[in-house]
């Protein structure tokens, strides 16, 4: 393809535009049209721009955001320090990055402590990113706290070479079931789960279906002499 | 009774015989079992099995009547419809999840869209009119959704009155989707920005009737079942689950209502501007599979109240806007419903076809490509009729989701199908997760 020869290439792809000081990058886009393959001559298709999610947060962060911050930190003490990576407010929604180790501590913290109590779990969510090394697999967990009327959203990371991370079942139960949907499409391993068992797919499916690494399927459909390819291999735009 | 039913085999197994039992042949399993019958049996029950609520697979331990220890097998309606919405655009997503609990799809419809709104920056862009159709037709969708749990509910117990009478109304109901969106399921009608078209002409005559109607037979539910000595005695004190296991097990919905604890998100989180209508919590307080019967039966009433402040609203609303004004974000054509389901607006096709090649082009790129949403995430959630629906969505700046969640409340729910179960018969395990409600498209996703 002639834009990905490299003297097609941009200069320096890692200097530049990152959007926001301390945003996540986690990917590249490349192109402008988000079509791969075909022979595009415009020179749109040597472009580099980076994926980045909505960065740390400054205090003060506003609101209850302050006080439920600052309290889970005193409640971590010293021995908690670095436990909270990163404070994200984006869209009105506060999310604590939390290192793996101390997830346990933390939620439990966050469910007795009269001043947070978040009471209710609503489970935890996978999402891949490939590209961020070392950070590659998240699991994010959305808690309720039904007496104060609140949400909070912790994010856990772990590098896909180690895709450990400890259970949170001995605190909240409800996310027995999740942890195992979790397992069943990211490959996470929550340690201290009491059967972590797929929940979904066949007991026998080999690997993680919701990964990004793996395909979605699907065959290509022919009507009336025209083929139309399945929806991950069709032209798209990213 | 034949001996050689070849549905009906036996074999031996590491873990002991094995029966297959397509039913009125326990005289060849009696048989079978020799001199000495293991005390323990594991029973299968489904996944295909008309009172398991869909392909929901029960694996019972039973010790005579008495069910000892009771596990659930899902996963059997998994069509990964989250991973699929990865791979289309934003507002095909809806076509997507609106298939997950296909009982109540327009909360599916609505937590999403919330959650694409919400990323977009648009929550107060939504015009008016468009957040009131959205809570009329999901409040329809509650009184549907809960006639549903409640006539099957009531099949599966031999009150097949229950049934038939449920299913009528029901069916009213649905012929208003249809008149609306032009499906009675899978409508795909609500979209980020708004819904999909305006109100029909003679929809809200329809609505009137309908809410007549309902007034008039919805008290048949209370009179067929609330005294019923037969119905009373099945369900009370029938798969008992007090607040303390709810908040443990993160039960949200009529299950939890039944507890006495009013938590509905439609008051603590008001979205779509449900601080404004007025209707109640209803709540009851036995925790056990009749508290939840009455709890749904009361929030049928309180939606039908919604539903009528809805049809109020929407009679002064004549000719608003339904969806957002940017142009970037809202779908280019009015639809217009043909007498074989949704169709193009035959003006808008005379506009860009014939009229404006502007338009042509951005309804082209609208269509094709779709638009862009800012990278980062959100967690919208809303009640729906089982419970706390979830929409959490990552977007990475593009025209997909990079990763769309829900948190079905089936789902979570089903988890208190063995704190329910065990312990008592084998009858009761049918009302137990009757009274849950699950929907297995929802719980499989």
């Amino acid at each position: 393809m002639s834009d990905t020869q490299p003297e097609n290439l941009p200069a320096t792809s890692a200097a530049g535009d990152a959007q926001t000081p301390g945003a996540e990058v986690v990917d590249q886009r490349q192109g402008m049209f988000g079509v791969r393959g075909t022979g595009d001559t415009s020179g749109f298709g040597g472009l580099r721009r980076q994926v980045a999610l909505p960065g740390g947060t400054p205090k003060p962060y506003g609101g209850w955001f302050d006080g439920a911050t600052e309290r889970l930190e005193g409640l971590l003490g010293t021995d908690g320090d670095g436990a909270i990576e990163k404070v994200v407010v984006d869209r009105g929604e506060l999310t604590l990055h939390i290192k793996r180790e101390q997830l346990v501590e933390v939620a439990q913290h966050l469910r007795d402590d009269e001043a947070l109590r978040f009471e209710f779990c609503s489970g935890v969510s996978g999402v891949h990113y490939p590209n961020e090394t070392g950070r590659e697999l998240h699991a994010v967990y959305h808690l309720l706290s039904i007496t104060h009327n609140r949400r909070i959203r912790l994010e856990v990371s772990c590098p896909d070479a180690d895709p450990h991370i400890p259970s949170v079942v001995s605190v909240y139960p409800a996310n027995d079931w999740h942890e195992r949907e979790t397992w069943d499409f990211f490959g996470i391993i929550f340690d201290g789960h009491p059967a972590l068992t797929r929940i979904q797919m066949p007991d026998d499916w080999p690997g993680h279906p919701q990964r990004k690494d793996y395909p979605l399927g699907g065959i290509d459909v022919e009507y009336k002499g025209a083929v139309i390819p399945p929806p991950d291999t069709r032209r798209s735009y990213n | 009774m034949t001996t050689t039913d070849p549905y009906a085999t036996t074999r031996d197994t590491t873990e002991g015989k094995v029966f297959t039992v397509t039913g009125q042949d326990w005289d060849s399993v009696v048989s079978g079992l020799g001199d000495e019958p293991e005390e323990r049996i594991v029973v299968n029950m489904g996944p295909q099995h008309p009172s398991t609520h869909g392909v929901l697979r029960l694996i019972l331990e039973i010790e005579g009547e008495t069910v000892t220890e009771a596990r659930c097998g899902i996963g059997y309606l998994h069509t990964g419809i989250e991973k699929n919405m990865e791979f289309r655009s934003w507002t095909q997503g809806v076509t997507f999840c609106t298939r997950m609990d296909y009982l109540s799809p327009f909360y599916n419809e609505t937590a999403y869209c919330l959650a694409v709104e919400r990323l977009l920056g648009i929550e107060d862009q939504i015009p008016e009119k468009a957040n009131v159709m959205r809570v009329l037709l999901m409040e329809l969708n509650r009184i549907s959704s809960h006639l549903v749990c409640i006539a099957t509910g009531g099949m599966e117990i031999g009150a097949l009155t229950v049934m038939t009478i449920g299913f009528r109304e029901r069916e009213m109901t649905l012929d208003l989707f249809e008149l609306i969106t032009g499906l009675r399921m899978n409508h795909a009608f609500i979209r980020p920005g708004g819904v999909a078209q305006d109100l029909p002409p003679g929809a809200l005559d329809k609505i009137r009737d309908y809410i007549t109607w309902m007034n008039k037979h919805l008290p048949e539910y209370a009179e067929l079942c609330n005294a019923n000595p037969i119905f009373k005695h099945r369900l009370e004190k029938v798969g008992y689950l007090d607040l303390s296991g709810c908040m443990a097990l993160g039960i949200s919905g009529p299950p939890l209502r039944a507890t006495g604890y009013g938590l509905d998100l439609r008051k603590t989180q008001p979205y779509c501007g449900y601080e404004t209508y007025d209707f109640d919590v209803p709540t009851w307080d036995t925790a056990d599979s009749y508290g939840r019967f009455r709890v749904r039966l009361q929030e049928m009433w309180e939606s039908l109240k919604i539903v009528e402040q809805c049809a109020d609203r929407l009679a002064k609303m004549e000719g608003e806007p339904v969806m957002v004004a940017d142009k970037k974000i809202g779908w280019p054509s009015q639809l217009a419903v043909g007498n074989d389901g949704m169709g193009n607006s035959l003006d808008h096709i005379k506009h860009i076809m014939g009229e404006s090649m502007e338009a042509l082009i951005h309804h082209f790129k609208l269509v094709t490509e779709g638009f862009r949403v800012p990278a980062g995430q959100a967690y919208v959630a809303v009640e729906s009729p089982r419970g706390e629906l979830g929409c959490h969505l990552v977007s990475d700046g593009g025209t997909k989701p990079y990763r769309a969640h829900f948190r079905d409340p089936s789902f979570a729910n089903l988890q208190a199908m063995p704190i329910l179960c065990e312990g008592a018969q084998v009858a009761d395990v049918i009302v137990a997760v009757a009274s849950l409600d699950p929907v297995m498209g929802g719980v499989d996703r």
